[in-house]
């Protein structure tokens, strides 16, 4: 179980997170979702140790802080928006993120089901949107983590690709691994997650399995469950969203925001 | 799919040192960089400025004081907008290296290293080059070329430290950019007719240590002092030069120089390493 508890973080005089709870257990797919601006970046920079909480701590199942340098050698990144040196070739960029986990052997499978051997012997700039977020989710699976941070990961790819990514998203989650999915793509969820956790002002709201969100709804699918949760606030919600207008609650799955 | 290999725990135990993803990092960033055409460009333009001074010129001496006003303006320049274009550039993948098992210190490393030793060698190499072609390196210049390099060398570091001071405190780039180039026309042109303003709104009172401080708080006039004392070209030495020379002579005044231009290496460094560990990315 990765754990995240009472998690704030605040940039300035805004409070983006303020008391974030969430275990992420082996095995399953969870779905961070929320408007924009409801903290899900913030979130998972803080997994990532890229950002520092002010308060709470978030802990690998065998307790080290993921702060800790050697820790982040359990997670595996898929960022919104890869970049990598462009001079650099795509194998270039492999060898020195292997040299930097000199005790993992790399598992090439994703990097052989996505043909992308060829194309990575051109440097980076040459290469396209695409085949940048194939590399990108080659290098996130690329050393068996135990926690798999995916920010929007199928935007640029073409279906072929999509599909074979979800399925080593899915291969992942059966072996073992946690995994942290945010999508605007509403299928993609329905497709991949299991448990879904509701972030809105910088606190969970709702996390549990898809089946209790759309029993605790009323709702016949995810779709319609996401946009009664952010449509129709529970009575933890507090009273400014529930006077957010109808049209800006269902732009809330568009993606970004801090 | 088949069965995905289950994911293992980290064995600390056998994790690589910091100072061995420090050059894991930098021996890649280096690669990049010296496959940049703005670093390509700019080793071509100051090996075509040493050749034609050399041709033209002459003798190596004097081919060395011509060079030495380029250096003083380009070193800085390219190595305060490489580098802190190569940090903003870079920010998405310092996020993905952040996000790796490296100490943030031995990532500051690898990236300061990964810029400061191609850009310190594509300076002395297009410098030294054309002095080893034009056969120009006799008894006379050998030891002025060689304190030139260095002193190039030492150059490209303190504003490299610098350019990375600027760009871990300045989140946003195009501020970022805007500062890194202040800084260059502040301390490349504007400085030395500031401090002879002040020289003369102020004749009346005594100077000499005020300009002193002056000095040591620039490192091109430190550059500039430093090799102008080593080629013996006081008429070019400006005022807070003539002053340091005459305040310390000749090989006290190059010792102090020094230790002066690697303060400002260091400090800078020392500075922008600690916003580094310390940000949020």
């Amino acid at each position: 179980m990765i754990r995240i508890a009472d998690v704030h973080k605040r940039f300035g005089a805004l409070a983006v997170l303020r008391g974030v709870d969430l275990a992420l257990a082996p095995g399953r797919v969870t779905a961070v979702v929320g408007p924009n601006a409801s903290g899900k970046s913030t979130l998972i920079k803080c997994i990532l140790g890229l950002a520092a909480p002010d308060r709470g701590a978030i802990t690998l199942p065998d307790g080290r802080d993921v702060r800790e340098p050697t820790a982040r050698a359990a997670i595996g990144y898929m960022p919104q928006a890869p970049r990598f040196p462009e001079n650099l070739t795509g194998h270039e960029v492999l060898a020195m993120l292997d040299a930097l986990r000199p005790d993992v052997a790399p598992d090439g499978t994703l990097l052989e089901r996505f043909s992308l051997a060829a194309q990575l012997d051109k440097p980076v700039r040459t290469l396209s949107g695409g085949t940048r977020q194939k590399l990108s989710a080659v290098v996130a699976f690329r050393y068996r983590p135990q926690l798999l941070v995916l920010d929007e990961p199928t935007a640029g790819l073409d279906p072929l690709a999509t599909t074979i990514f979800k399925a080593a998203v899915l291969a992942a989650r059966d072996a073992g691994t946690s995994v942290l999915l945010t999508s605007h793509v509403v299928g993609e969820l329905q497709a991949m997650a299991d448990d879904v956790a509701f972030l809105l002002d910088g606190t969970i709201h709702f996390a549990g399995p898809v089946a209790r969100l759309l029993d605790r709804t009323g709702a016949r699918s995810l779709e319609e469950a996401l946009a009664a949760l952010m449509q129709a606030p529970t009575d933890r919600i507090p009273d400014a969203a529930l006077h957010g207008d109808a049209p800006q609650a269902l732009r809330v799955m568009n993606g970004g925001g801090a | 799919m088949t069965a995905a290999i289950a994911p293992v725990p980290p064995n600390a135990a056998s994790r690589p040192g910091a100072a061995t993803l420090a050059r894991t990092v930098a021996e890649h960033q280096w690669r990049d960089v010296l496959r940049s055409r703005w670093v390509i460009a700019y080793a071509l333009v100051l090996f075509a400025a040493a050749e034609l001074l050399l041709r033209l010129g002459g003798s190596g001496p004097s081919a060395l004081v011509s060079l030495l006003n380029i250096v003083l303006l380009l070193v800085p320049l390219v190595a305060l907008v490489l580098g802190s274009a190569s940090l903003y550039g870079a920010r998405e993948f310092t996020e993905l290296l952040l996000a790796q098992p490296i100490p943030r210190r031995a990532l500051f490393v690898g990236l300061w290293l990964g810029l400061v030793v191609p850009l310190a060698g594509a300076t002395v190499l297009a410098i030294a080059l054309p002095f080893a072609i034009e056969r120009a390196i006799d008894a006379d210049t050998a030891p002025a070329l060689a304190l030139f390099l260095v002193v190039a060398a030492l150059l490209v570091a303190a504003f490299t430290s610098l350019a990375f001071l600027v760009a871990v405190t300045v989140h946003d780039r195009a501020r970022g950019l805007g500062a890194a180039i202040l800084l260059w026309l502040g301390l490349g042109l504007v400085y030395d007719g500031v401090v002879l303003a002040v020289a003369t709104a102020l004749r009346d009172w005594p100077m000499e240590k005020p300009m002193l401080a002056f000095m040591l708080a620039n490192p091109i006039d430190l550059a500039r002092t430093l090799l102008l004392l080593r080629l013996d070209v006081a008429a070019l030495m400006g005022y807070t030069g003539a002053v340091f020379r005459m305040a310390f002579g000749t090989p006290a005044g190059m010792g102090i120089a020094l230790v002066a231009m690697l303060a400002w290496v260091a400090g800078p460094w020392w500075f922008a390493a600690r916003a580094f560990d310390r940000r949020d990315f």
